[in-house]
């Protein structure tokens, strides 16, 4: 929220149906050191859908990768911090991404890398459910699954939305699960706001190398945690300004709440 | 496409593990040139033996393995050979992953692919984030011939060119491949290596000491200078030899680096020779000539004679590549025909 007020303008509903994930890999399922993030024996983690970087920031900054303080700069001129994350400029970030569609083979090489130098690091990457219209997704999973990258861990942040609407509504792309396992890969599903489900998931993932690659799709809510936001296709970009700022800042404050019936009458919420 | 093989060509063709026999390039090539005096496709061979002492080196191609002769490398090093299949922009990137581990990866296809399909791969993955990607655009240019327009690369130095963080060379010839394999392993960040079809006739007798974005002056010459890059620099030379019988001294230039562009090299043309001319094969728009035009106008360099050659701004007709070179006049007498027209 803060930073979105500082660049006037932020992707707030594409980070809050990830924060629970982002939560669940910095805080638990990622190895990596905060203070040697160039480690060659580290977990990777690709944010294929870069335009979450907003929510991805605080978290590198509060494991220890860099002072809170520098994320004042945010989107300023000259800032490491963009709307979307540059590995060059950002401690912590594995790889640059904002053009959809990429980072699935970006992963795919890094765990190439691993698997023939024998590291048994995993290497996560996390896809929009709209970035898998992009063709070149499938040309990743079907690579991943053709060389048995058992390390390779894809999650998918299911929240049924797009900029111009319903994923279903524009091009459907379910059934995921079913998509990714006729291409060699090993599938979860959980609810991607439950934190329980997401260790749970991450913990019982198998350690075989030579295994086929897992994806989890993560069932989420765009704009998930501010009422205004939830399952709204008008807040993939927006800016809070004046009482309402304020009023969306002591609701997330305020911890989660059921999704709003009223706001489900999508198909993504029927479920 | 087999026409003209003999039944062992193409049981070899078909096992893809004859030196320097494929479909695109052997004794019989498709377009009739006997290639049997031309250094083999070292490619695959050059990388493998780089390999054999820096571990940093990884290949990569897009179901051409034979067409490119990575299959070489993956014979000497299968464990550091990946095909990726017909999926060239994830093939890009893959590289750009395996690159951030401190890889050195090479990836190669046809041009048409490696820099006009994955554009942005290489932009946004590569060229961006620093990442020592070396991708291989083989088969530039028109020089897959009859094979037709989407497999050729006349676009790719310009759209490449225009790109921060890239480094764009061109092969001449084997010998000047190996010193561009070579020296590309300390290159930083990203690099567009273009090649012909890679068996092209021979302009460095042993390997070249190069430095990239340093230009290589073949032969002297007074009154102009034919600024050439890639394939055209052996047709240059000998447009040049042509130009010598009939009393006209040209200076020959490989303007093997396209970015970094060599513009003291192009400066020294101008002031030392009064005339200038470049040859490439690529539209004539945004390559190396408009390079050289950009750096003519800009170095307070004297106005002198200039045109830019290479193929005009449209798509090529079918045809074998001997016959396109001539028809556009990029073949030895065309070049030295439009060298006499430049000196008026």
């Amino acid at each position: 929220m803060r930073l979105s007020r500082i660049a006037g303008a932020g992707h707030y509903t594409a980070a809050f149906s990830a924060a629970e994930m982002f939560a669940a890999l910095y805080y638990a399922a990622l190895r990596y050191d905060p203070s040697r993030p160039d480690l060659p024996g580290r977990d990777r983690f690709v944010l294929s859908k870069g335009h979450a970087a907003i929510g991805l920031y605080p978290l590198l900054a509060d494991v220890g990768f860099f002072p809170a303080s520098d994320l004042d700069t945010y989107t300023r001129l000259g800032s490491p911090f963009g709307d979307h994350p540059d590995m060059k400029r950002i401690p912590g970030i594995d790889f640059s991404s904002g053009s959809l569609g990429h980072g699935l083979s970006v992963a795919l090489g890094m765990a190439l890398a691993g698997h023939r130098a024998g590291l048994p690091y995993r290497t996560w990457c996390m896809l929009g459910d709209g970035e898998l219209h992009e063709g070149q997704i499938w040309e990743a999973a079907m690579a991943a699954g053709h060389y048995r990258l058992g390390r390779l861990v894809a999650l998918v942040d299911r929240n049924r939305l797009c900029i111009d609407g319903l994923t279903d509504d524009i091009m459907g792309v379910e059934p995921i699960e079913d998509r990714f396992a006729a291409f060699g890969w090993r599938t979860r599903r959980v609810d991607g706001h439950d934190l329980d489900a997401l260790l749970d998931a991450f913990g019982a993932l198998p350690d075989e190398p030579d295994g086929p690659p897992t994806v989890i799709v993560a069932d989420t809510v765009k704009g998930r945690g501010v009422r205004r936001m939830e399952y709204s296709a008008d807040w993939h970009v927006g800016n809070l300004v004046g009482q309402d700022y304020d009023d969306v800042v002591a609701e997330l404050a305020a911890g989660l709440r059921p999704v709003e019936p009223a706001a489900a009458g999508t198909e993504g919420a029927a479920r | 496409m087999t026409a003209g093989f003999d039944a062992q060509d193409q049981a070899e063709i078909f096992r893809g593990t004859a030196s320097g026999v494929t479909s695109l390039k052997d004794a019989k090539s498709f377009d009739g040139t006997d290639t049997r005096a031309i250094p083999a496709f070292v490619f695959g061979e050059e990388l493998a033996d780089i390999a054999d002492r820096d571990e940093r080196v990884v290949v990569l191609t897009a179901d051409l393995a034979r067409s490119n002769r990575a299959g070489d490398f993956a014979e000497r090093h299968p464990g550091r050979f990946y095909n990726l299949g017909i999926a060239e922009k994830n093939m890009v990137t893959a590289a750009a992953g395996l690159a951030s581990t401190g890889l050195v990866p090479f990836a190669a296809t046809f041009a048409s692919f490696s820099a006009l399909l994955c554009y942005e791969q290489i932009r946004t993955d590569c060229a961006y984030p620093k990442m020592p990607v070396r991708v291989v655009g083989h088969h530039a240019g028109m020089s897959m011939g009859f094979y037709g327009t989407s497999h050729h690369a006349l676009e790719d130095l310009g759209i490449l060119r225009t790109m921060a963080d890239l480094t764009v060379v061109c092969a001449t010839d084997a010998n000047h491949l190996r010193a561009l394999l070579r020296l590309s392993m300390d290159r930083p960040g990203a690099m567009y290596i273009r090649l012909g079809r890679g068996r092209d006739p021979e302009v460095y007798p042993e390997v070249p000491e190069l430095e990239i974005g340093r230009a290589v002056r073949l032969r002297e010459g007074a009154d102009l200078t034919i600024i050439a890059t890639g394939t055209e620099v052996r047709p240059s030379l000998d447009a040049a030899e042509a130009l010598a019988a009939d009393g006209i001294a040209a200076r020959v230039v490989d303007m093997h680096t396209i970015a970094p562009l060599d513009r003291e090299e192009v400066v020294a043309a101008a002031r030392e020779t009064g005339a200038v001319l470049t040859v490439e094969e690529h539209n004539v728009t945004g390559g190396l000539g408009t390079a050289v035009a950009e750096t003519l106008l800009e170095s307070g360099a004297p106005r002198v004679p200039f045109r830019r050659h290479g193929v005009p701004d449209e798509y090529v007709p079918v045809g074998p590549p001997a016959a396109l070179y001539a028809h556009y006049r990029l073949d030895a007498a065309g070049i030295a025909a439009v060298a006499r027209e430049v000196l008026g």
